[in-house]
């Protein structure tokens, strides 16, 4: 078994699992629960002025038999009394010293957040996470994401938490924002130690048709929510990259946003994460998925050789690159195998309605079809619409042709100019009109 | 292996009957619908007779879109809760199903289709108007599965329409002959009910057309004539003892049960004679009738058995015993069947010999005979005008369904011999588009 052990911004913890600030964090009972289960760590649900809750508070987006493929809530930050989270905060670390328990904080005035701090540290909180994300109900009252979307009043607030704090500081950002990397700068000219991303999506979840009301329904009202669940996870991805790529930031990144299993791990991993935050899978699961996240890392860094996390953290960052940086010489084109193929003709369907007509029906009757290579451009829509595993493959189009980026050609003058220049990427394909 | 008790109540029959596929709840609903890959030109449609858009209504399942399920369904198919539940889907459209290509369990086609067409007879969706009257009459002999296609058909393109039934109910081998494991009585009626109510068509009950006289009197009412009398009694097998007390027709012992249910008659040793599906049918039946031991004696090899393979394991399933390659020779009891006298088979040249060296006795208390229902040549004879082909079938003008040269248009298994509900109702809607070109005056 790989050793899963992570150190991040200086906090020390089993694995790169941890529970993100919310529902499940909510008391004692299940970060001890967690704990026991395998989870390396847990965001304590955020602290700050208790709140008081809707009925109901969640809703959800089905894809046929797959339930909560999408979640999203409007519940606030913690209910409870803020001395009953620090009391059970001194419990958890009594019992589990070696798992990290961070202390996620939303509050108003300076001092506040200054005396939070420092209750929070007293209490035996590993770090802290500074909760400038949450896109609903507290941000309209000056809290949340709209300090996540204000980069000089964040960076503000980092400071006051700084001047106080001895613990690791993270700040935990909102995706509401045009460019992520504007508040992962401010935070860290704020002086914090880690960025953690991404909060929740700012959304409606679906309107009741028959009610003509937006889910979820509180009493024949609704109001906009924070979007989560795998649905999230390509932007999560995406925002990632984009911290980790920045070089005015350079910070630890905890990965959050639609992360159920040990893949989805491993890729946030590769784009620069060093601990993972997963909420809504185990609201749906319960924690007992943490014995398929933990053996699945271990076996993936067993099998690529990775001795520690951190050897592979960021390693597909090199390869994920501006779009004018891309080779434009590189051809694929689909192959059907026919063997596997079973008839359904999703990919002709798709092909002829919503690409590039490249793929013509069997002859004699025959539900096989075959690509029509010279109107094929390579765009893999077929064998992503293909039920079956392995039977339509992107094929490299062997030629001799040296790579070349859009950069390189725009250099060279060789890009289309006019409207009608010959130059026409699209001139290369036949369109069957 | 199932044991069946003698079934002394509605009840008992009931759980003896259970349907065996029984209908699908919504969640279940939605889960299967949400399987299917929506094929372009899909193979199920080509394998179902009537062609249901089956990709479709599937998709207006998982949509929530019952009523436009319902449409889809019964624009294509009038008995479409019927077929959902007896069809053989094996070999139609889920034998047809890409994902048996791909050793996955087919879309259950049949259940869904039949969930949603109980939701739409359930809810009474409103689906059909009767066309503006074209004011000529068409008179339609048989309410079996396509007299009432036929006259739902025709009631649509506008023409009035008259169906002439011999018994008092609808519907024909749907309610009498099809096992109630696959639809009970009440979900056949039900749908005959729901077409009647929404377009209108008269149903004459007790009037069977059996008289020159009576095909004279329909000829001078009415515009054209649909025949879908489906077929006769069971032939018999002019053996001896065949008029024993205890030895009965297939068909009519099944229609029995229908009827009768746990008052039906049935044996306590029975012998059921013929390797069709009627005959795994009537096994199966007395089966779960409560019979101790049923056998199937078919004179040829298993292999080359009529029935469908699925239709045979369900007969296994309840404890049927096969004794292949076997042909009764004579059925013995001095004025109630006692037993019956089997020879084994060979096949010499081509044809079947028996053994009657090597005869064996057994000893049973009923003997149903499956070998086949007689065709209603007779009747059709005395019609004006009716020819016949070498094979003794009516000859027909085309996809029209038209007896040649005549008003009459004929479909189902009055001419297919005898074949599923699905091929009854696909045939007679052809030919109540044939009637509608031809009273057109387009007779192609």
């Amino acid at each position: 078994m790989a050793d899963l052990s992570v150190t991040f911004a200086g906090i020390r913890s089993p694995n790169p699992f941890w529970l993100a600030s919310g529902p499940p964090t909510n008391s004692a009972y299940q970060v001890m629960k967690a704990f026991e289960a395998g989870w390396g760590g847990a965001v304590w649900k955020t602290m700050g002025l208790p709140v008081v809750n809707t009925s109901s508070r969640y809703a959800a987006i089905d894809s046929g038999a797959a339930k909560m493929t999408g979640f999203t809530n409007i519940e606030l930050i913690s209910d409870r009394p803020l001395s009953h989270n620090l009391r059970e905060i001194e419990e958890v670390k009594k019992r589990f010293p070696d798992n990290p328990v961070i202390a996620s904080l939303m509050l108003d005035t300076k001092e506040e957040w200054q005396q939070v701090v420092r209750d929070a540290e007293n209490a035996g909180a590993d770090g802290l996470e500074l909760n400038f994300g949450c896109p609903h109900g507290m941000c309209e009252r000056g809290m949340g994401s709209v300090v996540g979307q204000e980069p000089e009043l964040l960076r503000l607030i980092v400071s006051w938490v700084m001047e106080t704090a001895k613990k690791p500081v993270i700040v935990k950002l909102t995706p509401n924002i045009t460019d992520i990397t504007e508040p992962a700068i401010a935070a860290k000219e704020g002086g914090c130690n880690a960025i953690s991303l991404i909060n929740t999506i700012q959304s409606l979840m679906g309107v009741d048709i028959e009610k003509f009301v937006p889910y979820p329904v509180v009493d024949g009202k609704s109001t906009n929510g924070g979007y989560c669940g795998p649905a999230v996870k390509p932007v999560a991805l995406n925002m990632v990259r984009n911290v980790s790529q920045s070089p005015f930031v350079g910070l630890p990144v905890s990965a959050i946003g639609g992360i159920a299993d040990w893949r989805d791990a491993v890729e946030f991993i590769l784009l620069g994460a060093t601990t993972v935050q997963v909420c809504t899978a185990v609201m749906h699961y319960g924690f007992g998925i943490i014995r398929e996240m933990t053996s699945g890392l271990s076996d993936y860094m067993d099998e690529k050789g990775f001795d520690s996390v951190s050897s592979f953290s960021g390693k597909a960052l090199l390869n994920t690159v501006a779009w004018e940086d891309l080779n434009l010489n590189y051809e694929v084109v689909a192959k059907i195998d026919r063997k596997k193929c079973i008839g359904c003709m999703i990919c002709y369907a798709a092909c002829e309605d919503g690409a590039h007509q490249a793929i013509g029906i069997g002859k004699n009757g025959s539900r096989i079809p075959h690509i029509i290579e010279e109107n094929c451009v390579g765009c893999n829509l077929c064998s992503l619409v293909c039920p079956v595993e392995g039977c339509i493959m992107m094929v490299e189009r062997k030629d001799d042709q040296a790579p070349e980026t859009w950069k390189e050609r725009t250099a060279k003058g060789n890009v289309p100019k006019t409207f009608d220049d010959p130059l026409a990427g699209g001139l290369k394909h036949r369109t069957k009109y | 292996m199932k044991d069946f008790k003698r079934p002394r109540s509605e009840k008992d029959f009931e759980l003896n009957f259970s349907p065996i596929n029984p209908l699908m709840s919504g969640s279940e609903a939605v889960v299967e619908s949400s399987r299917c890959l929506f094929c372009y030109n899909a193979p199920c449609i080509k394998a179902c007779p009537t062609e249901i858009d089956i990709p479709l209504f599937i998709r207006q399942i998982s949509t929530g879109n019952l009523k436009g399920t319902a449409r889809t369904i019964y624009e294509s198919n009038y008995f479409g809760n019927a077929c959902g539940k007896v069809c053989p889907v094996e070999v139609l459209c889920e034998g047809a199903c890409v994902f048996n290509d791909m050793n996955l369990k087919p879309i259950e086609i049949g259940r869904l289709q039949s969930y949603a067409a109980t939701y739409a007879l359930k809810k009474k969706f409103a689906l059909f108007v009767p066309g503006a009257p074209q004011n000529k009459k068409v008179a339609v002999i048989g309410a079996g599965p396509a007299g009432i296609s036929c006259a739902c058909e025709l009631r649509r393109f506008g023409y009035e329409v008259d169906v002439f039934e011999a018994k008092d109910k609808p519907t024909g081998l749907t309610l009498h002959g099809v096992a109630p494991y696959k639809i009970t009585n009440e979900e056949a009626l039900k749908e005959a009910e729901f077409l009647k109510k929404q377009l209108e068509f008269r149903i004459h009950y007790r009037t069977p057309v059996t008289s020159y006289r009576q095909f004279r009197n329909l000829e001078n009412e009415y515009d054209a004539i649909f025949i879908g009398i489906g077929l006769g009694n069971t032939v018999e097998l002019k053996i001896k003892g065949e008029d024993l007390d205890g030895c009965m027709g297939a068909v009519e012992y099944i229609e029995n049960i229908k009827l009768k249910k746990h008052k039906a008659r049935s044996g306590r040793k029975v012998v059921v004679i013929g390797g069709g599906n009627t005959a795994m049918d009537a096994a199966s039946e007395a089966s779960r009738m409560g019979a101790e031991r049923v056998w199937l004696s078919y004179r040829r090899s298993k292999e080359e058995m009529p029935a469908y393979e699925f239709e045979y394991e369900l007969a296994k399933k309840v404890c049927v015993e096969p004794l292949f390659n076997t042909a009764p020779l004579e059925i013995s009891g001095k004025s109630k069947v006692e037993g019956i006298k089997l020879a084994p088979t060979k096949v010499v040249s081509g044809r079947i010999t028996a053994d009657k060296q090597n005869s064996f006795v057994v000893p049973c208390d009923m003997v149903i005979i499956a070998t086949g229902q007689e065709k209603q040549n007779k009747l059709l004879d005395i019609i004006d005008g009716f020819e016949f082909d070498d094979k003794g079938r009516p000859v027909t003008e085309g996809d029209s369904f038209r007896a040649k040269g005549t008003k009459y248009f004929i479909a189902g298994d009055v001419i297919n011999g005898g074949s599923e509900i699905v091929n009854a109702v696909a045939e007679a809607v052809k030919a109540a588009e044939g009637i509608h070109n031809f009273l057109k005056g387009n007779t192609n």
